[in-house]
């Protein structure tokens, strides 16, 4: 499967990966877990964001003690801003900070949904977009943003599946379709996976990758579901190549109809 | 003087450079995985050295964490 894989690469900015699954990095039980749940997922891009050092706890340890930025994609994301020009500020740090110029462009606009605000998006991705960056902007799942995103000059869209840490999977399926279908930019689907079964949907509406965090760190077993959205993935990215049969209302047999005995 | 840094002020009696205050604030120098910006400039770590923190300055001290 490894091998079959590489011959369908994903290309971002130049970029080429293996791995469709993309993992974040927060909420989970230790660095270690962390790391455990990266290895076992096979994913090579990993998020995450930037906050204030804790100056009064010096000998904390950090995420980057446990994953080599060298080895995994290291994708820093604006969560948390509301605004355009703070999320502009904490992509400029994040670049030094990572030491180099992917950012994923979160705004957010609502604190209950966490749904992102477009408006201040698109206001950000121009100017980061400007400044060099390689914006991977997480979006509503609206095409009209995400071609004029694409237009832009954003390496990728992010569209949610649903919100952010819901585990509601794929809300609305057209929309991703109509994404997939309007851009030529990777779509990458962001937020709201529940499990591995939600993932091979994604992929079927032709995604190019899926980002999942919570469905990992809130499972169970996380080390499992990384192995299992391993497999989930490959599976959902193959029968989407392989082309699906049309839906239809009524059975069609899969028996012959004539030499039925005793008729 | 008086800075701010992260959010909390501090008082100190002469300015002093980037790569001082890190060390004051016992925070661990990462190629990857630290940036400074001064009244929201950032400082890219070569500047360390020679870039100062003056009486009235706006520090941020930021690391990368867990997040999706």
């Amino acid at each position: 499967m490894e091998n079959l894989m590489s011959f369908d690469p994903l290309i971002i900015a130049g970029r080429s990966l293996k791995s469709r699954l993309f993992i974040g990095s927060g909420k989970f039980k230790s660095f270690q877990e962390n790391k455990e749940v990266l290895e076992a997922s096979g994913a090579e891009v990993i998020t995450v964001a930037v906050r204030r050092v804790n100056i009064t706890d010096k000998a904390k340890e950090n995420l980057l003690d446990y994953i080599d930025p060298n080895k995994y994609l290291v994708l820093p994301n604006t969560a948390g801003c509301y605004t355009s020009k703070d999320a502009i500020n904490t992509a400029m740090l994040a670049r030094e900070a990572t030491g180099i110029d992917w950012i994923k462009l979160e705004v957010i606009g609502d604190q209950k949904t966490l749904y992102p605000d477009m408006e201040q998006t698109l206001e950000a991705a121009k100017i980061l977009v400007k400044e060099g960056f390689k914006v991977l902007p997480y979006i509503f799942d609206d095409v009209v943003a995400a071609k004029k995103l694409e237009d832009m000059g954003c390496v990728a869209v992010m569209p949610l599946a649903s919100p952010i840490g819901s585990g509601l999977g794929v809300q609305n399926k057209y929309n991703i379709m109509f994404i997939k279908e309007a851009v030529s930019v990777p779509v990458i689907v962001d937020a709201g996976i529940g499990s591995a079964a939600d993932i091979p949907i994604v992929f079927e509406l032709g995604a190019d990758a899926v980002l999942t965090n919570t469905a990992l760190a809130e499972a169970q077993n996380p080390i499992l579901m990384a192995k299992a959205m391993k497999h989930a993935w490959q599976a959902g990215r193959l029968s989407y190549l392989a082309g699906r049969m049309p839906k239809r209302t009524y059975a069609v047999p899969s028996s012959p109809l004539i030499g039925v005995p005793f008729q | 003087m008086r800075i701010k840094v992260n959010g909390e002020f501090f008082d100190f009696e002469k300015p002093f450079s980037v790569l001082e205050l890190i060390e004051i604030f016992g925070v661990k120098f990462r190629p990857v995985g630290l940036a400074v910006a001064i009244n929201e400039d950032v400082i890219p770590k070569s500047k360390y050295q020679d870039t100062f923190v003056k009486d009235g300055d706006s520090v941020e001290i930021i690391e990368l964490v867990g997040g999706g």
